[in-house]
């Protein structure tokens, strides 16, 4: 059985982040893997999860949001193995530090050599990282810069928009993903959403035809040509 | 005088020269003249003001009918001031109500010296353009507390609402069924998490739902202990909320509910909402949802039946870019029906739907559809609404 953990969706699924677990789920299903999604509510107890999600949220929200991940086990499980998808706030707080309102430096949750302050205005646009010679789009929304440390390797390099400061988006790490590009980041992108779940399951997978192809396939065209 | 003829100017060549519909850019125009035209055209009238996420049209038109008056308003949904201004130099009729959009209500406020402010609700709605909705909330908050003798009339089961008006030096609090609370997670005082229960919410800083109602919405709206009787003629849980607020609006004004009612009760359509066209053979219910909590409320209010339905997307300017929000939608309800998926974004959908396990197709207008005898709902966001309203015709 395959769990997705989709972590505080009350706090960090502005942007319809909770997408990202269904996808997970269903093309796992399709190819006959038993799936289910957990969904982690504010008051419960970080489950065991093969793979967590952690979506975007507002500055309070993200805020409590980073209180609650560091007083719960979600650091232990990472380090026992778990794998993390993360996107916009998501990103952020498995940082060192990020910027919220009041507080330019918020503890995050130090997984990851990274840092985050307010830029001057908000990135808001379509967003386009190639990662290892291939291309991801999504949306990006959100008011953080973020330097990675120089052992961090970022996600890819950004071909529109902003991503992480304008040339790179996100950063990637044994087990763990993260980008700028938010909500249905799986959705829109199947080849990164089959290449998360072979890591997770340990296997490869023979193609699946969805919607989602079709989906790509015109917004590569649209946005690169 | 200037502005104001500017307006009517540039409002008759816009319509002669067939650009748009010329109230938005005489509005414009007039504002450019003289950027307190709003204040000048506003004097002497009675203004109410209708603002939030979702039901701001239907609201301002339930009102516009229940009020008995001729009323001034803009009924073509330009809610910034630019359209306000259009509206009132349209007519001058001293009953006022005009939409407002949620970023421009303190300025709208002030500038029309308003007596009443509807406070419907606040959710998620084209982040791309408001980024952060509590961010709305905060304002609207600052407005109230310097607007001592605005009325408002405030959702009691919307904690981002109840964040904005509990500062209002006088409030006529609405109990009215408010499902959609994902904004509204965590204390917008305390950012502690917030507790709802089936008839309240509460957070542990003391903030909580006001227990001074003075509307409350069952099978019949009750506004400070005056019981009336709703029937109305437009589908929905969302339009029955929409009323219930209208008459608190007049209610605060001294206007007969029971004349209101039965106005309200007589409305068919709102700018085209809900209302059957016809298109190559097909009849349709032209339908608005353009965010999740909208798109929430319409599913829940079509009829449980395994009809097809259409739903069309875009995401232009006016819709916002990002259509992430779909996967707030719970398109799960769908199924066992067949959806058309249409619009600029159809795959967007399409895919939604595939996670979704709903049948679906892809569709455009080129798309020889099976026709049927029953009338199909027509679900649309904003500019993809306006599309179908052009492409088909009255019935």
């Amino acid at each position: 059985m395959l769990s997705v953990a989709l972590v505080y969706p009350e706090l960090l699924g502005t942007y319809g982040d909770g997408g990202n677990a269904v996808v997970l789920v269903e093309r796992a299903r399709r190819r006959g893997i038993d799936a289910e999604v957990l969904r982690v509510g504010i008051d419960d107890a970080m489950p065991n999860a093969a793979v967590y999600l952690l979506g975007g949220g507002e500055d309070g929200p993200q805020r409590l949001g980073a209180d609650l991940l560091r007083a719960s086990s979600f650091g232990a499980r990472v380090g026992d193995g778990a794998f993390v998808v993360a996107v916009c706030a998501g990103l952020q707080l498995l940082g060192r530090t990020f910027a919220v309102e009041g507080d330019d430096e918020y503890e995050g949750l130090g997984l990851i050599d990274a840092q985050t302050r307010r830029g001057e205005r908000r990135a808001v646009g379509e967003l386009v990282v190639e990662v290892d010679g291939r291309t991801l789009v999504g949306f990006e929304n959100h008011g953080g810069r973020t330097t990675l440390g120089d052992s961090v390797q970022p996600l890819g390099v950004v071909r529109r928009g902003v991503g992480n400061e304008g040339t790179v988006d996100g950063f990637r790490a044994p087990r763990i993903w993260a980008s700028y590009a938010h909500g249905p980041l799986l959705a829109m992108n199947p080849w990164f959403a089959d290449l998360v779940l072979e890591q997770v399951l340990g296997v490869s997978l023979e193609p699946l035809e969805t919607s989602a192809d079709l989906l790509y396939a015109e917004r590569v065209r649209t946005l690169v040509g | 005088m200037v502005a104001e003829r500017a307006v009517k100017t540039v409002n008759l060549l816009a319509r002669w020269t067939a650009r748009g519909s010329g109230t938005v850019s005489g509005g414009r125009v007039g504002l450019a003249v003289s950027p307190r035209l709003l204040t000048t055209l506003s004097r002497g009238r009675e203004v109410i003001l209708v603002s939030g996420t979702n039901g701001k049209t239907t609201t301002t038109a339930m009102i516009a009918a229940g009020w008995a008056r001729p009323v001034a308003t803009n009924s073509t949904g330009s809610n910034m001031p630019a359209g306000h201004v259009a509206a009132l130099v349209a007519s001058k009729n001293a009953a006022v109500v005009l939409e407002v959009d949620e970023a421009w209500l303190g300025e709208v406020t002030s500038s029309t010296d308003a007596g009443v402010v509807v406070l419907l609700n606040l959710s998620r709605d084209q982040l791309d353009r408001a980024n952060e909705v509590r961010r709305i909330a905060e304002r609207w908050r600052l407005l109230f507390a310097a607007a001592p003798t605005v009325r408002v009339v405030a959702n009691a089961n919307d904690p981002l609402v109840v964040f904005a008006a509990e500062v209002a030096a006088h409030v006529a609090w609405c109990d009215v069924p408010t499902p959609w609370t994902s904004d509204a997670v965590s204390c917008p005082h305390c950012t502690l998490p917030l507790h709802f229960s089936e008839s309240s919410w509460w957070s542990d800083c003391g903030f909580k739902k006001p227990t001074d109602i003075a509307t409350t919405l069952g099978d019949d709206v009750v506004v400070r202990g005056a019981t009336v009787t709703l029937a109305l003629q437009m589908p929905g849980e969302f339009n029955r909320i929409n009323a219930a607020m209208a008459l608190t609006a007049l209610d605060e004004l001294g206007v007969d509910l029971n004349v209101a009612v039965a106005r309200i009760n007589a409305l068919t359509s709102v700018a085209g909402r809900f209302s059957v066209r016809c298109w190559r053979g097909h009849r349709l219910r032209l339908l608005l949802a353009k965010n999740p909590a909208g798109f929430t409320a319409m599913l829940d209010a079509l009829e449980p039946d395994t009809a097809d339905v259409w739903l069309a997307i875009n995401a232009r300017v006016a819709d916002g870019h990002d259509p992430s929000w779909l996967y707030d939608v719970p398109f799960e309800v769908l199924r066992g029906r067949r959806v058309y998926c249409f619009g600029d974004r159809r795959l967007d959908l399409a895919t939604r739907l595939d996670y979704a396990g709903v049948e679906h197709v892809v569709a455009d207008e080129e798309s020889a559809i099976p026709s049927s005898e029953a009338v199909v709902n027509v679900v649309a966001n904003y500019t993809a609404f306006q599309d179908w309203r052009e492409r088909s015709s009255a019935c």
